[in-house]
């Protein structure tokens, strides 16, 4: 018997090493892992007495992540997750309405409109087409100007797509195209596009990044990364595709039932401060508070022009329709695309 | 009791009865430690499955004759009726004709056409639905029939949630879908097919390694296990860059495409490789000399002798590692995730419809799917088990292979082949990891292993790996290993090891995303006095030692299965209490098997994804989730990076226990040498 308490024992001691001294918040986000160090540092430098732990995982696992946890909640703020994943989560009563300070700065567009708003919109991501520029010459494809010419047989197999059940990107460009050709054409549109590409991947950066590798010579991916990829040395170009590109906004609201209001709070007064919005700012052009934005390197000019308007609540509420219809007609593709 | 009636089925020296009056209190300890460890697995393995099952029989669907709606009209309550009268009313689809699931929401103000309700300001609904929580609002469930009263802007936001029965239900839709069924035939496929080349080549090479004197033995060994060192994501990224399209080798490929079936198996027969051979060395390793020695007097041919001592004398460990590959690749999901494209599988659906759909129910249903293979295991492996003979017995004489030039020099041909594919493929993963930008700049760079600036929690997931993997090999090896001898050399108590065991196998077919949710499941339940452990360390080390307890069970089984029970009869004829039998003389013999068992832990820590991947917390991140993320997230050549960062550790781990197996091993087991 003595020795079988051994693992008991050792697990017990395990767990019990979880103290800590000063208050951690538990964040769960989707913001791009390579800036979640710089807004931990930024919040932190100003309120040294809290420490943010960053979850951080793709819009749709963060969500099923968040609606797994309902009933026992691990997070305490949500920070930088897209307001349509927010908004499913207000309507399972799962957030704490709180008005942060400076809230009136706000594009109306860019916050729950109940008062005190159960969220806050902090920027904009919008889809973009990545083109790699050789591969497209090596195969002597044509750059593509809008969604229509993807579906263009030239381009058979050389696109890559964010399948909409894991990826935010992916969900906003179904949800877009669902607005804009309406439910009939926008299905008919994802089915001659579904004829073109080579793969779905679970993250919205992933076809970016192969395209910029040279995996696919197309990613229908967001404007944030195609500008990140460039800057880093890809061989890309960035199209934003003249009918009109969805877009969605990362968001912050705290979770119901944390046992620190009250740096969750301040978290929230921080998530939309003139400083968090320059942090924003360095690869995202489109801000909640619109004045402080500045452009951004390699990151397309007409963004605001190009983003449709999109109905938030609508897209929230059939997601689970959509994601189901959309699981139905392309990802259970039984043979593989050659 | 299955092995001394085997050794007396096959004429073996009859072993001592036992005298059950002398023995049992002896018997009354192992049974209760049995016992312990039954309650253990129960509680790490059963109920959270349990949960598995009862999810995959929840159906959902909308009961709308149960919300009745009025409408507020010249200050009276007007027009009642329930949502289905007004979904005949209006002809409405509801859920646009889907089936219904756990998260499905529909809104009366889309089944109330606004034809009908121009002019109303105030609405009210109630639920008559017995459980009630039909009414979503404002984030709160109806919990009564009471009515409630919402204005024209609300009404718009009340949702209505679809009622749970239990049933069939869910497995009738995936058997009538094509598309989810088809999943089954290609998980089968890749299985078989990948079984099918993997055993024959780890066969040869085990053969090579224990019963020829071939060069460079050593070397091979190490090789073989290098795959076991990386987790199952790093070949098939390695795959990616070598067949991918900018690949070096993509002509070989003659225009087929990496993404898909053949990616799939070459990655899978890449990571299942070493797990085959691990259990034919150990079969191989321990064979009786007199044999062989008898098949010369009786101047058999080399065939026959292969046929008739080799082949049955490794059947049981043949039988095993059939069922391990094949369980391990269908059970697999990291290669599919990788490499697998559209080619969908069993595995990698489980993770699509619970992570991208959220759909519980319908992911439970393909894990009891999954769970058939785990059956047949088991109830071949109770089969064969029962046939099994003791090939150490008291008597033995330990086979020495003689040098035969031809025969040693075809299996060096075998083994380097073999050897030079999972060499290449792993020294395509180091360049990828080095260079700026492949393919377009090929100047070298440490850019790739700055992973603080990348997903998966940067280089602290590293250190939580490391020592997440030192906890799981220290508890894991002893608590399974000596739960190996409880079953192994107890006496009767036949109900409670046949429990044992069926558990004991368990694990093998349980995806490990499915072992993961479940655990969420059993564990995040505020009521569960367990709960304190989720999102801890701890919980990720229950989880991997239970993920992993089948393979190093039947490594431990495989060992003291080779031991006569003559050693048992022995011993309690001196009245020896079992655990100076266990201490002195089977953990002694079995000191390679568990340290075998050891490494196996450790590095299978470093390098699960799947059982952890829902259970990891921001202090506790792993480094092979990491290179999940970073892969999912386009960064395939940090992935690269991270991944042979776990297998320099594992590499390292493995030198050192290399460096004690030789010390120890080699003072402890000279009896073997003659």
């Amino acid at each position: 018997m003595r020795i079988l308490t051994l693992p008991a024992a050792a697990l017990i001691a395990l767990a019990a090493a979880q103290a800590n001294a000063q208050t951690t918040l538990t964040v769960y986000t989707a913001f791009e892992a390579d800036d979640l160090q710089r807004f931990k540092e930024a919040f932190e430098a100003s309120n040294p007495d809290i420490e943010i732990e960053w979850v951080r995982d793709s819009t749709g696992i963060i969500t099923a992540r968040l609606l797994a946890e309902r009933d026992n909640p691990q997070a305490d703020v949500v920070w930088g997750l897209a307001a349509t994943s927010l908004l499913l989560m207000d309507s399972e009563g799962m957030l704490e309405a709180y008005a942060p300070a400076g809230l009136e700065r706000l594009d109306p567009r860019f916050r729950d409109e109940a008062d005190p708003p159960a969220w806050v919109g902090l920027d904009a991501w919008i889809a973009a087409i990545c083109v790699n520029t050789v591969e497209a010459e090596r195969h002597g494809l044509p750059m593509p100007a809008s969604w229509e010419d993807l579906t263009d047989p030239v381009y058979e197999n050389h696109v890559a797509m964010p399948n909409p059940n894991s990826s935010g990107t992916g969900f906003l460009d179904v949800s877009s195209w669902l607005q804009m050709f309406g439910e009939e054409g926008g299905w008919d549109y994802m089915d001659r596009l579904h004829q073109n590409i080579r793969y779905y991947t679970h993250s919205g950066s992933k076809p970016c990044r192969d395209a910029g590798r040279g995996e696919v010579s197309i990613g229908i991916s967001f404007a944030f990364r195609g500008a990140r990829s460039i800057a880093e040395g890809a061989p890309l170009e960035l199209v934003l595709a003249s009918e009109g590109v969805g877009w969605d906004m990362e968001a912050a609201a705290i979770v119901a039932g944390t046992d620190f209001q009250e740096e969750a709070e301040r978290l929230m007064d921080f998530a939309i401060s003139d400083e968090a919005m320059r942090e924003y700012n360095v690869g995202y052009a489109v801000l909640a508070v619109p004045e402080l934005a500045q452009p951004v390197e390699h990151y397309p000019e007409n963004a605001l022009e190009a983003m449709i308007d999109s109905d938030f609540l609508w897209a929230a509420t059939n997601r689970e329709r959509i994601l189901s219809e959309w699981q139905e007609r392309y990802d259970s593709k039984s043979e593989p695309q050659n | 009791m299955a092995t001394v009636e085997a050794a007396y089925g096959a004429g073996a020296t009859a072993p001592a009865k036992p005298i059950k009056s002398k023995l049992s209190r002896d018997d009354y300890s192992m049974r209760g430690l049995i016992v312990v460890i039954i309650v253990y697995l129960a509680f790490a393995l059963i109920l959270p499955l349990a949960l598995v099952l009862t999810k995959s029989v929840q159906t959902y669907h909308f009961t709308l004759d149960q919300v009745e709606v009025e409408f507020f009209r010249d200050g009276a309550w007007v027009e009642r009726a329930t949502l289905a009268d007004w979904v005949e009313r209006s002809d409405y689809e509801v859920n646009h004709g889907l089936r219904a699931s756990e998260r499905t929401r529909e809104q009366p103000a889309q089944i109330i056409p606004r034809g009908a309700r121009q002019d109303i300001e105030q609405f009210r609904l109630r639920d008559l639905s017995p459980e009630k929580g039909l009414i979503l609002h404002a984030g709160d469930l109806s919990d009564s029939d009471a009515w409630i009263e919402v204005d024209r802007r609300e009404f718009a936001r009340v949702q209505i949630r679809p009622a749970r029965s239990y049933g069939l239900g869910n497995f009738d839709h995936y058997f009538a879908t094509p598309a989810l069924r088809v999943s089954i035939v290609n998980s089968l496929t890749i299985a078989l097919i990948t079984t099918g080349i993997v055993i024959p080549l780890a066969f040869a090479y085990a053969y090579g390694l224990t019963r020829t004197l071939m060069p460079l033995r050593p070397v091979f060994k190490t090789i073989a296990m290098v795959p076991i060192l990386v987790p199952s994501l790093l070949p098939a990224i390695g795959l990616v860059y070598l067949f991918g399209n900018q690949g070096i080798l993509t002509p070989l490929l003659m225009g087929e495409s990496i993404y898909g079936p053949i990616g799939i198996v070459m990655a899978s027969a890449f990571f299942a490789f070493p797990h085959a051979v691990l259990i034919l060395l150990v079969a191989l390793s321990v064979t009786d000399a007199r044999l062989y020695e008898a098949a010369t007097a009786l101047r058999a041919s080399p065939l026959r002798t292969f046929l008739t001592v080799t082949l049955p004398g490794a059947r049981y460990g043949l039988i095993s590692a059939f069922f391990v590959v094949f369980t391990l690749v269908i059970t697999d999901f990291g290669v599919p995730k990788v490499v697998g494209g559209q080619y969908n599988v069993l595995a990698l659906d489980i993770y699509r419809q619970v992570i991208g759909q959220q759909n519980f129910q319908m992911g439970a249903v393909v894990s009891m799917i999954l769970l058939v293979p785990a059956i047949v295991a088991f109830t071949v492996d109770r089969m064969v088990t029962r046939r099994q003979v003791a090939l150490l017995s008291a008597r033995a004489v330990p086979y020495q292979p003689k040098p035969h030039r031809q025969r040693d020099l075809t299996f060096l041909g075998i083994c380097s082949v073999v050897g030079l594919f999972i060499l290449g493929i792993l020294l395509m993963c180091q360049l990828a990891a080095v260079f700026q930008f492949w393919p377009y700049d090929l100047s070298l760079s440490l850019r790739n292993f700055a992973f603080n600036q990348m997903d998966g929690g940067g280089w602290a997931s590293y250190g939580n790996s490391i020592r997440m993997a030192l906890y799981t090999a220290f508890i894991g090896t002893f608590l399974i290993f000596f739960g190996a001898y409880l079953v192994e050399k107890g006496n009767g108590f036949t109900k409670g090891r046949s429990i044992f065991q069926l558990f004991a196998m368990m694990p093998m077919a349980v995806p490990g995303m499915v072992l993961g949710l479940a655990y969420i499941f059993f564990f995040n339940d505020p009521a569960n006095p367990f709960n304190f452990l989720y999102g801890t360390m701890a919980i990720l080390v229950i989880c991997t030692i239970t993920h992993l307890y089948t393979v190093s069970h039947l490594t431990a089984a495989t060992a003291l299965k080779q031991m006569d029970p003559e050693f048992e009869a022995v011993a309690a004829s001196l009245k020896q209490p079992f655990w100076r039998t266990f201490s002195r003389v089977s953990m002694p013999v079995c000191l390679p098997a568990m340290s075998e068992i050891w490494i196996y832990l450790f590095v299978n820590a470093m390098t699960t994804v799947s059982a952890v991947v829902f259970l990891y917390s921001p202090s506790t991140t792993l480094a092979s989730v990491a290179v999940l993320n970073m892969d999912d997230a386009g960064d395939i050549a940090p992935a690269a990076a991270m991944g042979m960062m776990i297998f320099y550790t594992n590499a390292g781990v493995r030198i050192l226990h290399h460096i004690f197996a030789n010390r120890v091993l080699g003072r402890t087991q000279a009896w073997r040498m003659r």
